[in-house]
């Protein structure tokens, strides 16, 4: 295969794999960006086809195989988990939020803690009721 | 050049060029549904193509095979990923209706839930 045809598959591929990362970066649900980078996968294996046939390298026919078949998987999950977000979660954060959502877990962590200490045994007795009855 | 040379490198640049096409469109298109339209070009014609494009440029008979297969996973899977990016998109609400000329499956839950109202308020 010719230098040509390399240099110019691989500029299309690389500007196409841009556009797709500021898809992901823009996209304003978490499907966007999944189908997003569900489609930079399909980019990778394209990139990985024209390597290996400028190179002449046959190993990396195995690692398409494995993107064929692995390369579902990341967009199925977020599909069937994380499709659902709340409306404030879409938004950066400001500084103040950060602060105090980081107390607010601070604390509950905290009191956590402090009533593990004291109450374990009971907590465990109540939960395990029949761990008790056998021993 | 030879002819299969010919050939592998036409398949690289139509596959290529499918798959810019394809980034240009999901950057460009304005819901859900049409980005998913846009995004599965490149992953099953335009990898194809691909695919095509270096069996041709290898030939080998056994890597043709394993190529096959590529194409073969390439099917199983990318329908389920889009049946769920679907789905769940639908029942999210990330889809435009003012952009649908026909939504059959709105319809259709409609009138399934209208034929089970009756019985569920006469009980």
């Amino acid at each position: 295969m010719s230098d040509i045809v390399m240099w110019v598959g691989g500029a299309m591929l690389a500007v196409a794999a841009v556009l797709i990362i500021v898809r992901i970066e823009r996209g304003p649900s978490m499907l966007d960006r999944t189908v997003a980078l569900d489609m930079l996968v399909g980019v990778v294996m394209a990139v990985i086809a024209i390597w290996s046939a400028a190179t002449g390298r046959s190993d990396l026919v195995n690692v398409l195989v494995v993107l064929a078949l692995v390369g579902f998987v990341g967009s199925v999950t977020l599909a069937r988990f994380v499709a659902v977000e709340p409306e404030d979660e879409r938004r950066i954060l400001t500084s103040d939020e950060v602060k105090a959502q980081d107390a607010r877990i601070h604390d509950a962590l905290e009191r956590e803690h402090r009533r593990s200490g004291a109450g374990r045994e009971e907590s465990m007795r109540r939960a395990y009721p029949e761990s008790e009855d056998s021993s | 050049m030879s002819a299969a040379e010919w050939i592998a490198s036409v398949c690289f640049l139509l596959g290529c060029a499918l798959t810019l096409i394809a980034a240009i469109g999901v950057l460009r298109f304005p819901d859900l549904l049409t980005r998913m339209h846009a995004a599965t070009k490149p992953q099953v014609l335009g990898l194809m193509f691909m695919v095509v494009g270096l069996a041709v440029s290898l030939g080998s008979n056994q890597l043709t095979w394993k190529l096959l297969l590529v194409v073969a996973f390439q099917f199983m899977t990318a329908p389920v990923a889009a049946h769920m990016v679907g789905r769940s998109g639908y029942r999210t609400g990330k889809v435009r209706e003012d952009l649908l000329v026909v939504d059959e499956l709105t319809e259709d839950l409609a009138r399934v839930a209208k034929q089970q109202q009756p019985p569920s308020s006469s009980s």
